[in-house]
């Protein structure tokens, strides 16, 4: 605010800020982290963001976990995406491990990966609509997030944490049920993409309401490790599938959205935009599985692939395999590896060391929105206080991967 | 692609000698350890150079090697070329009685919270932070949590009876 010229009369307040919690819990943060912020008015003089009200010390409690009891926590991290997760930390293991996975595995992860993306995103456009006035927008897509997590249900039996998948593969192959409601979905959704962005990305109100609103440079993004739609809403085109494919990506043909003034808007945008690029993988791995033997559904490794139970209690070698990976006599061999992949709100990287041990010597998650969040009080410095609450929900903050 | 990891281990020795050190590469990415004193002249090397120009902070963290005397906890940094799509590996060694260590907020932004939870999680002292307190424990805590000292509890101990939760008792597990 620029200086008052006004003599005012001994002894009256010239200026004050006051202060405002917003969090931990308030409906706007959608999650658990508070920010204290200085106001004066309805501006924003300062800010700071304390995080870590459920930190559940992941990281510690994987040194003692068996590698394929790690997965329930990884779908904890963010759990919009939680097939995401999984399979970046199932990948992390067979790189280390130097596991090939079939082709048709891959394709198969990748259909429930952009899934999760769209799911992630859809939640996370919907309540930047929300958090502007429109709730209509969000009950529209809300509708589609129910028939993604059917197809979980369909393919691992869980919803939203879904631990889905093992260290080799999936647990069990699809069933033609489950290829009936991806079909379903990828009939369905593009109808209720394409009118929500009628309803959204014209719309007088909205755009007001986001353009301009939390902008930051690409310099600055990349400088505060900004990855995901986020950064490329900043002009940056980086994205982990495309600069080092991981799962078969480089099959696939696919465009990265990029926005150019990374503000509310051009988040929004590029999360649109990805939907349909995701949607687009999603037909393609639809197709490619035709040529590819139905029946495969795991690589070949039975020293690390949980076998099937009804196997278990039937033939002598998967009970051997069973036991073995149970009680976590299955040689994990020593190394060091990071690996990345792309989550649904950016980078997610797995830096593991193994010491060949039963579980890791160390494992370290690196959690995109943990990584972003700094730049937040950069974002809403003098900016009003409503603006500061659609800044929020479009940075795709999610408190789980937040605080690890 | 035209960096290399040679390429850059060439470049790196060239200016600084005998300190870059366990120079190795693991599944396609290169990794070395320098001198804790030279962190930031390291980093500011890879930022600057034309043709290396890693200036993106991915990650950093810390490990706990109590068994290593002098050197028990290592400071890893992962840093990326967004041209090249070259990702790096580069550790600091400190001692855990003098965890002194130059941050690297001035070069990355991004460093301001990543060190915090480092701090938080090792207690590596990050000289010249702008807010080096603790980020994710609550501030009373008196002790590094991530530290190799502090064992979860054994999940395959015999010797507590605790039937509720599945381990000793009456059935042995």
């Amino acid at each position: 605010m620029s200086e008052q010229h006004i003599t005012l009369p001994e002894g009256s307040i010239e200026r004050q800020t006051q202060t405002l919690n917003l969090g931990p819990t308030h409906p706007a943060t959608h999650g658990v982290f508070q920010n204290i912020l200085e106001i004066d008015g309805e501006r924003i003089v300062s800010s700071e963001s304390t995080v870590g009200y459920i930190h559940r010390a992941f990281e510690k409690i994987a040194e003692r976990r068996p590698y394929y009891q790690i997965t329930p926590l990884t779908d904890r991290l963010n759990y919009c995406s939680a097939p995401i997760n999984n399979m970046g930390w199932h990948m992390t293991v067979e790189r280390l491990l130097g596991i090939k996975t079939p082709k048709r595995v891959d394709y198969l992860r990748i259909i429930i990966m952009e899934l999760a993306r769209i799911t992630d995103h859809l939640i996370c456009n919907g309540v930047v609509g929300v958090d502007s006035g429109a709730f209509t927008g969000f009950l529209y897509l809300m509708k589609y997030r129910e028939l993604v997590y059917e197809i979980y249900e369909e393919v691992c039996g869980s919803r939203l944490t879904t631990n889905i998948g093992r260290v080799g593969g999936f647990e069990r192959n699809f069933t033609p049920a489950a290829f009936e409601k991806i079909e379903r979905f990828l009939k369905e959704y593009p109808v209720a993409l394409t009118e929500f962005e009628t309803l959204m990305n014209r719309n007088r109100i909205f755009m007001e309401r986001t353009q301009g609103v939390g902008p930051i440079t690409a310099e600055r993004a990349m400088n505060y490790g900004f990855t995901g739609p986020n950064l490329r809403a900043a002009g940056v085109d980086y994205d982990v599938r495309v600069a080092q494919p991981y799962c078969s990506y480089e099959d696939f043909e696919f465009n990265i959205p990029v926005g150019t003034t990374g503000d509310c808007y051009d988040r929004f945008l590029v999360r649109n935009a990805e939907m349909w690029e995701s949607l687009s993988i999603i037909r393609q791995a639809m197709d490619k599985l035709k040529d590819l033997p139905s029946d495969v559904f795991h690589a070949d490794v039975p020293a690390y692939y949980l076998p099937e139970k009804s196997a278990v209690y039937t033939k002598m070698e998967a009970l051997i395999y069973h036991f073995k990976i149970i009680m976590g006599e299955s040689d994990i061999l020593p190394g060091e590896l990071y690996n990345p992949i792309e989550g649904a709100n950016g980078e997610l990287g797995f830096y593991l060391i193994s010491d060949g041990g039963r579980s890791p010597y160390r494992l370290h998650f690196r959690r995109p929105c943990f990584i972003y969040y700094q730049a937040y009080g950069e974002l809403i410095k003098d900016a009003m206080l409503s603006d500061a609450v659609i800044c929020m929900s479009s940075l795709n903050l999610i408190a789980g991967e937040l605080d690890a | 692609m035209s960096l290399t990891n040679d390429y850059i281990k060439q470049r790196l020795t060239e200016k600084f000698g005998e300190s870059i050190s366990q120079v190795e590469e693991s599944f396609g990415m290169m990794s070395f350890t320098a001198p804790k004193d030279l962190n930031l002249k390291v980093m500011q090397f890879l930022y600057d150079e034309e043709e290396l120009q890693f200036r993106f902070l991915t990650d950093l963290t810390a490990v706990h090697y109590p068994n290593r005397a002098g050197e028990e906890l290592a400071v890893v940094y992962h840093l990326y070329n967004f041209k090249e799509r070259v990702r790096l590996r580069f550790k600091v060694y400190t001692s855990i009685e003098d965890t002194r260590v130059f941050t690297a907020t001035r070069l990355y932004e991004s460093a301001n919270w990543m060190e915090r939870e480092t701090y938080d999680f090792f207690g590596v002292n990050f000289v010249g932070h702008p807010n080096l307190k603790r980020i994710l424990n609550v501030d009373e805590m008196t002790y590094f949590p991530m530290r190799k000292e502090f064992p979860l509890e054994d999940q395959t101990r015999t010797d507590k009876d605790d039937e509720m939760f599945g381990r000793g008792g009456q059935i042995g597990i």
